[in-house]
């Protein structure tokens, strides 16, 4: 068979070649498999490894604030709160019409709640609700059998526990928003909260501490199978302030429902032992997340409770600037402490009266006279007679006039008007008679209410520049940008002589404890516990001469927002001094009636508690410690 | 050899067992329990899902294979034609009763079970190209007209199969018929003006391909373009495999395959698992395993006494080893992703039984290798 064998010769021949051509193909195949895991493999594992391998933030313990003895003023709190997983439940609208049935969910959770269950993988716990109370909890704690992918969940959230009795000093924190957004993967966590103000925002960074990680096998999806390893974190630094929570709350409860401030310090340390503005708000209302009419309540109501007045309140300093200038008149010479002037009402400028605000004088009137009784025909006359400059130059000395450096933001400077400032902010000459207005703290003349602490701290303590302070901590953290303030560590003698400040002292002395001193109604009677203090009364609007040939109008006559701002600064104890108060009431009326009474009160309860003499751990021995009441 | 029960199918039963190939028979076994074993792995150390199932889908294929294999030659001889009709007819109806899978009419419902008349035809057609060819002179094979016929049987199934649209299939069919054409002794030339024409018309073609299709060559020439969408799978194997390094993960180990980051892992990828989990070491024994299956086969062919036998297990053995060459290249990225499983390896009840068919045949046409089957045979005495 001729044929035959020609068919099976072909076909053996294309048949080897065949083989031989699949074999070739074979060793591509194994060159393939050589190249990609022998030559290439290295590249290869480090991405099987990048896939499968993924860091996992663990948000270190927020450090706390306390105060000087170590009372929490925010702490962390545990946060019960209700998440759900998706993938767990069949129905998630089932599921959370059963949850609504113990649980209360608004429309508004609700569709976040399914936006986010649309948005994210079906393993991602959604928080559904926080912060709930203990019985809350455990309510859906019993009922989790009956609630597929309800998951109740305890994490860590801020608590003040004082509410608004510190909010202007602590601060608050909140949700982080994309301008705060920096190279701290920390930030991007979802529920991750950044102070926002105060002291929580100053010193966040310390507040904040170190992340730890946790590695993490995942699979295709992202979902956790096991954990590899873990680096805890490093908890946050706790922040002690110089601040004594009992006076605090205790001049917060004084203040009532006053739109007020309070300062009371040290005044050799400078430690800030209270700083209160009132009316506040609630910063655990912040960090849960406010409604929008809530927050526009805050932000219209009239007492503007968002803004800590201690700082960033300006108000002419009224009455209480005296000191300022009475020290000015006697450290430039133009006058001595005998020097007198006789108080009829009002004294002639030009064409302009300058009235005292007893309306048919206070008569024949020396230094210590004047400022007890706070006349303001004296201190239009040696204001006039010092000039402007130098009533600058010892307002500035006694801490007036800049900030102070505190570690808080929004700190406002207050005004210690010069010719020249004048000229170029509103091009036009200094009258004589702006002296004369600036003599009694009245006209361009502005203040914080820390500053006139700090100006009483100053003349109290025998002249040493003192710095107030909220926390020892003396690295002041670089976002404030202080360097143009000098930050004296030891208080510098501002030259002021000891006669001159014995002549002022011993006029706020008798402003408080002489029967015609001012402030005589609001002294301190117990023995070795009484101040010494200056009223301030700081119009806010300019009593016209109509007003003034019928009838000077009573405060309580008029509307709230057009009465005088009420001021008192005192020291005390009077024989040696150790705490100096600040008290600022809003459209409050006279100093003397109504900011000299919180002085005292406060004053005296400062005294009582004597933070700066005790240690921290006597807490528990004050008799006064409303636990033992 | 001499034997003249050999020469005239005279066997008895007891005969024909001894002469089947054991050896072929003991690597395809190893090869398959290579896949159940990275099947148990896939399934995280579980029989089920898919495990158990193959392992009963292997022994009812390897029971088929001893049938086929005992029956006389003579017969798919015999019945080359009208089996050919009926998978052509099967073909067809798909159009009309085919069920939808994975976007394309593949499958037909003959109440017992489904049956896929593509992977009947890949069977039929050789059965009936090889009978042609068996029926034919070597100088057929060079004229024209002799070829007419043998190209219209292709042609035709291949047709309907990427109507359904299945690209994969239709280039296994006309690639396996090609190495038919090529070993019955089809002129060179005629490949290369083929192959030009077809060529050629890949620009022409181009238009009729699906959107998918055109998407999976895209894909194939840049995975990088897209990592997380159409080249993932690409990527994710070459991750898989380079990962694997020369010695593997170790067994069960594999990163790449427990995290679901390899897709398809127990069907089309198993290879790429095997060489993450076992590394070069592994996957180069495999593809040696399966060098010997093919070289077993290619033999087989050439032992044969009679043409039928020659083409059958030659068109057979190339189906095998283009399943072999395509799925591995299209794991390690060297081919774009045509949806071809690993034979004997990968998960699937349909390819395992129409490859165990396919070897039931080889050692049929190997049993009865020394049989003289006249040219003109119309069915026996």
């Amino acid at each position: 068979m001729e044929t035959e064998g020609n068919r099976y010769n072909m076909f053996s021949r294309r048949s080897a070649m065949l083989l031989g051509g699949k074999f070739s193909l074979f060793a591509l195949l194994a060159g393939r498999m050589y190249y990609l895991q022998v030559i290439e493999s290295d590249q290869y594992l480090m991405l099987a490894e990048e896939n499968r391998i993924s860091l996992r933030l663990l948000p270190p313990s927020r450090g706390r604030v306390i105060d000087r003895f170590g009372v929490e003023l925010a702490n962390n709190r545990q946060n019960y709160r209700v998440v759900l997983v998706p993938e767990q439940t069949q129905s998630v609208e089932g599921t959370l019409s059963s949850l609504e049935r113990i649980l209360n969910i608004d429309d508004r959770q609700r569709r976040r709640i399914l936006r986010e269950v649309g948005r994210k993988r079906a393993f991602v716990p959604i928080t559904v609700s926080e912060n709930l109370s203990w019985e809350e909890f455990a309510r859906v704690n019993i009922h989790t059998p009956d609630l597929p992918g309800i998951l109740p969940d305890v994490g860590e959230t801020r608590f003040y526990p004082f509410g608004p009795a510190f909010a202007h000093v602590v601060g608050y924190v909140g949700a982080v928003n994309e301008a705060e957004i920096n190279d701290d993967p920390m930030l991007q966590l979802p529920g991750f909260r950044i102070g926002k103000t105060g002291i929580e925002h100053v010193f966040e960074k310390e507040l904040r501490g170190v992340a730890g990680n946790s590695r993490i096998e995942v699979n295709a999806v992202g979902r956790a199978v096991r954990e590899l390893n873990r680096q805890d974190g490093q908890a946050g630094e706790d922040i002690e302030l110089t601040l004594d929570a009992e006076i605090q709350n205790f001049a917060t409860k004084r203040l009532g429902n006053e739109s007020g401030a309070v300062v009371v310090m040290d005044i050799f340390s400078g430690d800030i032992l209270t700083m209160c503005s009132t009316p506040a708000y609630d910063p655990n209302g912040f960090n849960i997340g406010l409604s929008t009419k809530d927050w526009e309540g805050l932000l219209n109501n009239p007492k503007t409770p968002l803004i800590n007045k201690t700082i960033s309140g300006q108000y002419p300093p009224g009455s209480t600037f005296k000191l300022a200038v009475a020290l000015a008149a006697l450290e430039s010479g133009v006058v001595t402490a005998d020097h007198t002037v006789t108080c009829r009402g009002k004294i002639r400028l030009g064409r302009h009266d300058f009235h005292c605000w007893k309306r048919y004088g206070h008569g024949k009137m020396d230094m210590i006279n004047a400022i007890s009784h706070s006349c303001d025909i004296y201190f239009y006359d040696i204001a006039r007679k010092t000039g402007i400059e130098k009533i600058g130059e010892y307002a500035r000395k006694l801490g007036l006039g800049s900030p102070l450096g505190l570690t808080l933001p929004a700190e406002k400077s207050g005004l210690i008007p010069t010719p020249a400032w004048k000229m170029a902010v509103q091009g036009v000459r200094w009258q004589t008679g702006e002296t004369l207005i600036s003599g009694i703290g009245q006209g361009f003349v502005l203040s914080t209410p820390l500053q006139l602490a700090v100006m009483t701290a100053r003349v109290s303590n025998g002249g040493f520049a003192v710095r107030p302070r909220l926390t020892r901590k003396t690295d002041a953290p670089e976002k404030l940008n202080l360097e143009d303030i000098p930050m004296a560590e030891e208080p510098a003698y501002l030259g002021i002589s000891d006669s001159s400040l014995a002549v002022v002292r011993e006029g706020m002395n008798r402003v408080s404890n002489h029967k015609r001193g001012t402030a005589y109604a609001s002294r301190i009677r117990q023995k070795g516990m009484q101040m010494a203090g200056k009223t301030g009364t700081a119009q806010v609007r300019r009593i016209s001469r109509a007003e003034r040939l019928d009838r000077v109008r009573k405060n309580e006559e008029k509307d709230w927002i057009k009465r005088d701002h009420g001021l008192f600064v005192a020291y005390a104890p009077v024989d040696a001094p150790q705490y100096a108060i600040s008290v600022l009431i809003e459209h409050g009326g006279s100093g003397s009636r109504v900011a000299a009474p919180i002085a005292r009160d406060i004053m005296h309860e400062t005294q009582k508690l004597d933070p700066s003499h005790r240690s921290r751990g006597s807490l528990e021995t004050t008799s006064d410690n409303p636990a033992n009441v | 050899m001499s034997d003249l029960s050999l020469r005239d199918g005279k066997m008895p039963l007891t005969q024909k067992l001894l002469e089947l190939n054991w050896l072929l028979v003991l690597v395809l076994c190893i090869v398959a329990s290579i896949g159940f074993a990275m099947l148990y792995s896939g399934s995280n150390g579980n029989l089920d899902p898919w495990a158990s199932r193959q392992m009963i889908r292997f022994g009812v294929g390897l029971g088929a294979m001893f049938m086929i294999a005992l029956i006389d030659i003579r017969i798919w001889l015999q019945f080359a034609y009208p089996i050919y009709i009926i998978a052509l007819v099967l073909l067809a109806s798909v159009e009309f009763v085919g069920t939808v899978g994975m976007g394309a009419q593949r499958w037909v419902d003959l109440g017992i079970f489904q049956l896929q008349p593509s992977e009947v035809m890949k069977i039929a057609l050789v059965l009936a190209l090889a009978r042609y060819f068996h029926a034919r002179n070597l100088e057929d094979t060079h004229s024209i007209r002799g070829l007419l016929l043998p190209v219209l049987m292709v042609l035709v199934p291949a047709g309907l199969v990427l109507k359904q649209p299945d690209l994969g299939t239709t280039l296994l069919l006309v690639m396996g018929s090609a190495m038919i054409f090529f070993c019955a002794g089809v002129r060179m030339r005629v490949f290369v003006v083929s192959l030009a024409a077809g060529l050629g018309s890949i620009p022409i073609g181009w238009q009729f391909l699906h959107e998918y299709q055109k998407e999976r060559v895209l894909v194939f020439l840049n995975p990088e373009s897209d990592p997380l969408g159409s080249g993932y799978h690409i990527m994710q194997s070459k991750i898989a495999f380079g990962s694997g390094g020369v010695f593997g993960k170790g067994y069960m180990q594999g990163t790449q395959s427990h995290l679901n980051f390899l897709p398809e892992m127990q069907t089309d990828f198993i290879f790429t698992m095997l060489a993450e989990e076992t590394g070069l070491v592994g996957g180069a024994v495999l593809l040696f395993l399966y060098a010997v299956i093919i070289a077993y086969g290619m033999g087989i062919g050439i032992q044969s006494r009679h043409h039928f036998g020659r083409l059958v297990a030659l068109g057979i053995i190339s189906t095998f080893s283009l399943y072999v060459i395509i799925n591995i290249a299209m794991v390690m990225g060297l081919l774009p992703v045509v949806g071809i499983p690993l034979p004997l390896v990968s998960y699937g009840g349909t390819a395992m039984m129409t490859l165990m068919i396919g070897f039931g045949l080889i050692l049929s046409v190997y049993i009865h290798r020394e049989l003289v089957i006249p040219k003109r045979f119309s069915g026996f005495d």
